[in-house]
């Protein structure tokens, strides 16, 4: 895959803060980025693993505009758009689209799947009534689904075939950028690999750019170049798969690793 | 020894508006001896979590239990009363929903929920309930008791939610733990956590347990036996250590082919991964024949035809296939 | 919690004033004043129409009147009525205490009644008794509140079961304090009824709703797998989890507890704030009319209130609530 040299998005010391109220009444501060640095190439997949409440998730809403960060920056293809007004990130926000864990919950059960399709294709506005529909069916046979499913309603649909739904909606603008934001956890072990193949099938063809957030090791290990371990917001290890995986350098990383369930693994003594 | 649980020629449906039922669960049989963990392997559209819900009589009101039994010290639970399966129901038998963050009443805080199960199955004073919560907690929570006890379940992460959920179950001292995909919403070390603890629980209290789940790494060295569901029928029963290593029913290789794995030196990066074509939760089952046929990459004549008989490949393994027989 | 309920308390007062402010505005600039029937009469000469003007101060400037009349308030008068050539104040307190007499009757009486049926209700959702007792309150919704009212009065004059109207029997006075309750009671039946009948399909609509859609929760279910018996699950589980919209529903319930009930007092001819008001608006005695307006708003922001106290009382989750920054 032709890299260029340019990183397609660059994060600097990105921190993000939280005020809450616990349940004294007072008011605390939560730091869910605590200054979080990485690039990543274009056409390139980096995964960013962690334990929940590392703030992986955190770092995919601001990184997708989400949420505004608390300090920091967010250089994609070469703009920092974290500094950017409402008015211009609009622009931009085609260009990275995100992809949830619960696509039930990202997709209006109300609708039909002809609806969901269209509606990022009448907001952007480029093409007539006429060339949607076409579109639209282009779209599903892209992520394999057939064109009979524009009249189903998303309730209708199994998990796999709805996340499948979730990708071709978010392909419809023609992103740069996906993050898949536990895109896979929720589904079952065999929808997995199919959608974890159609996943690097779209980024072979279409030259996309994947932030692949999860708590799966073994997944990530099998789609991301590069991987990075986050822990409470900080990033403690980053580089190459094979690399990071087989010669682990620090602690959080080993004890990820060993707590990986796998199929190989023989009865183990209890962690303590 | 005596099976705890003795299931026969389970058959489960569901009504459906205006069409035919549809069948979740056809012909499953299987004994549970005490103190074992059966592991039940199953995806979306396997039946798996009807099997949990129809043991307590737990299903929704358009499902039916059309045939079966289910004898659990002495009694069947598909024909008891609905006063007796109260009795049963966390006392002797207890579910462990998935879902720890919405199996947990919202605003009742956690110690009380525990209490609530006490109270419902114990007719003693308070102050024995309020000290065998106590108990069951500290089990559970070593540390932190007072804390977690007077917490809203908003307040606890998701590994301490489902421990809540496990002293709930485990408070009134049931024999038989039957957990619904207990740790699909946890992280891996979390999740590894609470297999210790169901692996504590068998140990120490000699509870045996049915574990469900679709994720097969979970119940590597973990489950004693395993019984793969595959369109609400059994494809394999057996040993765990056996069917994880080598399974026999296509359905089961063609699972564990499809798992991406970081094993030995290889890292299988950039390579695809080989799948089984298509969507069991979705499509609906064939009218005749194996269930699996037409997703089954080593299908046969017979397949279409009629269903496979068991056939036993050893005293303890169990597969419903052609390839071997029936 | 406390800078919750201050910010609240603020909100309530502001609110207040702005009403107060507005209510005086609306009456004064609505054409007519109390004397213009007098004008009329040939019998009373401009001049004394003049000088009643001068001494109601009519003739002054709004802004002058309003801040008078808010020192009145302040001393606990609330301004003067006309016609009743007094003080506003003892005459609303005491119609108030006996619209409240009703609306407190008739809004406890109708929750207790919609909450177990609603429970019931929601139980059986979609079957047959449950689609009997939604087509009853639809029908009793659909039925105007003064049919209601002038129905049960029918009843009352046909039957010669209940009185045809007022609060008392003219020999109250002379009645023993087991005979005046007595005869209290009598006097608030149908009335009570009227008011409990047009309130009830709304509440019971709402209980059930809220009632059936947790019943569902996955927590119900897993309640129920506990072996938890039905009746706690029921009321213990389902209904407190359902409390959210239920509690948004009773400040409404108190807030209306005075401005509900104006049609079935006029109808029954109760000696509540309805009458008074109607009487008041009718005849331009201004400041019962602004002071009305007021004490009703008093309860309905005083309804929101505890609304919000209940809800921050009852759902924890509201009381951690995270910002971003």
């Amino acid at each position: 895959m032709a890299t260029n040299m340019e990183p397609i998005l660059r994060v600097e010391k990105l921190v993000k803060k939280y005020q809450r109220k616990n349940s004294a009444g007072s008011s605390e501060e939560l730091v869910a980025l605590g200054g979080v640095s990485f690039a990543v190439a274009q056409g390139t997949t980096l995964a960013v693993v962690g334990e929940s409440g590392s703030g992986k998730s955190t770092l995919g809403f601001c990184i997708s505009c989400l949420e505004n960060p608390t300090t920091g920056s967010i250089w994609f293809e070469g703009r920092d758009i974290a500094v950017l007004t409402e008015n211009e990130r609009r622009h931009i926000r085609p260009q990275i689209q995100l992809i949830f864990q619960d696509p039930s919950n990202s997709l209006n059960p109300r609708w039909r799947v002809q609806e969901i399709l269209l509606e990022p294709l009448i907001l952007q506005g480029k093409l007539t009534r006429e060339e949607m529909k076409p579109r639209a069916v282009a779209l599903l046979a892209q992520v394999g689904l057939s064109s009979d499913m524009l009249q189903r309603s998303p309730a209708k649909l199994s998990g796999g075939q709805r996340q499948r739904l979730a990708i071709a909606r978010a392909l419809a603008l023609e992103p740069k950028l996906l993050i898949l934001d536990e895109a896979l956890s929720a589904l079952d072990c065999s929808i997995q690999a199919q959608i974890a193949n159609l996943l690097m099938e779209l980024q072979r063809k279409l030259g996309m750019t994947y932030l692949f957030i999860t708590h799966d090791l073994a997944m990530a290990a099998h789609l991301a170049d590069e991987i990075a371990v986050m822990y409470r917001g900080r990033i403690m290890e980053q580089g190459p798969t094979r690399k990071v995986l087989r010669c682990p350098t620090e602690e959080i990383t080993k004890n990820l690793l060993a707590a990986m369930p796998s199929l190989d693994r023989a009865a183990r003594p209890p962690l303590d | 020894m005596v099976p705890i649980l003795e299931v026969q020629d389970l058959h489960v449906s569901y009504n459906s508006s205006g069409g035919a039922p549809y069948s979740a669960l056809a012909g499953v049989s299987f004994q549970l001896m005490p103190k074992e963990i059966l592991g039940v392997l199953g995806e979306s559209g396997s039946g798996k979590s009807t099997l949990a819900t129809s043991l307590l009589r737990l299903l929704p009101s358009n499902g039916n239990i059309s045939s079966g039994t289910a004898f659990f010290e002495g009694k069947d639970l598909l024909q008891a009363s609905v006063g007796e399966l109260e009795q049963i129901r966390g006392k002797r038998i207890s579910l462990v929903y998935q879902e720890p963050s919405v199996a947990l009443h919202p605003t009742i805080r956690a110690g009380r929920q525990v209490l609530h199960v006490l109270a419902a199955h114990e007719s003693e004073r308070k102050s024995t309930l309020v000290r065998k919560r106590r108990q069951v907690l500290s089990s559970l929570f070593p540390e932190d008791v007072d804390r977690i006890s007077n917490s809203y379940p908003h307040q606890l992460s998701g590994g301490q939610r489902q421990r809540v959920l496990i002293a709930q179950a485990i408070a009134c001292g049931p024999s038989l733990l039957i957990a619904d995909e207990p740790t699909s919403s946890l992280d891996p070390a979390t999740q590894m956590e609470i297999l210790d603890v169901f692996r504590t629980l068998r140990d120490e209290l000699g509870l045996a347990m049915i574990f469900i789940t679709h994720n097969p790494a979970l119940l590597a060295g973990f489950a004693d036996r395993v019984l793969v569901l595959y369109g609400g029928r059994i494809a394999e029963l057996g040993p765990a250590g056996t069917i994880l290593s080598l399974p026999r029913h296509p359905y089961a290789k063609a699972l564990f082919q499809s798992m991406p794995a970081i094993s030995g030196d290889k890292t299988n990066n950039g390579k695809k991964l080989p799948v089984i074509t298509g969507d069991s939760s979705s499509a609906p089952l064939p009218r005749q024949g194996c269930v699996f046929e037409p997703r089954c990459p080593e299908r046969m004549e017979d397949c279409r035809k009629r269903e496979p008989a068991a056939v036993n490949l050893s005293e303890s393994h169990t597969v419903f296939c052609f390839k071997y027989g029936g | 919690m406390m800078r919750f309920f201050l910010r609240r308390l603020r909100h309530a007062l502001f609110l207040l004033a702005g009403v107060s402010i507005l209510a005086f505005l609306f009456t004064t600039l609505a054409p007519g004043n109390y004397f213009d029937e007098m004008r009329l009469n040939p019998q009373i000469s401009p001049e004394t129409l003049a000088a009643l003007r001068a001494q109601y101060q009519l003739d002054k400037p709004l802004a002058l009147r309003y801040a008078s009349w808010m020192n009145s308030v302040l001393h606990g008068q609330m301004g003067f009525s006309f016609a009743y050539n007094g003080p506003v104040a003892p005459l609303l307190f005491v119609r108030a205490r006996n619209t409240l007499l009703l609306t407190i009757t008739a809004t406890l009486i109708a929750w207790v009644i919609a909450l177990p049926l609603g429970v019931w209700s929601a139980e059986r959702y979609g079957r047959l008794p449950d689609r009997l007792l939604s087509w009853a309150a639809a029908g009793l919704l659909v039925i105007p509140d003064l049919a209601l009212a002038l129905g049960l009065l029918v009843l009352a004059v046909r039957t010669g079961w209940f009185p045809t109207g007022g609060m008392t029997s003219l020999d109250f006075e002379s009645l023993s304090f087991g005979g005046k309750v007595r005869d209290l009671v009598w006097h608030m039946t149908l009335p009570v009824a009227a008011l409990v009948f047009s309130a009830l399909p709304l509440l019971l609509r709402h209980v059930r709703a809220a009632v059936a859609e947790v019943l569902d929760a996955p927590f119900v279910l897993a309640a129920k797998g506990h072996g938890i018996p039905r009746r706690t699950l029921l009321y213990r589980y389902a209904l407190r989890a359902a409390a959210n919209p239920l509690i948004s529903l009773f400040g409404f319930s108190v807030g209306a507890l005075l401005s509900g009930s104006l049609l079935v007092e006029v109808v029954m001819s109760w000696p509540g704030l309805g009458p008074l008001l109607l009487e008041s608006i009718l005849s331009r005695d201004l400041y019962i009319v602004i002071g009305g307006v007021l004490l009703s708003t008093l309860f309905l922001v005083g309804g929101n209130f505890l609304a919000d106290i209940l809800l921050y009382w009852a759902d924890p989750r509201i009381r951690t609530e995270t910002v971003a920054r």
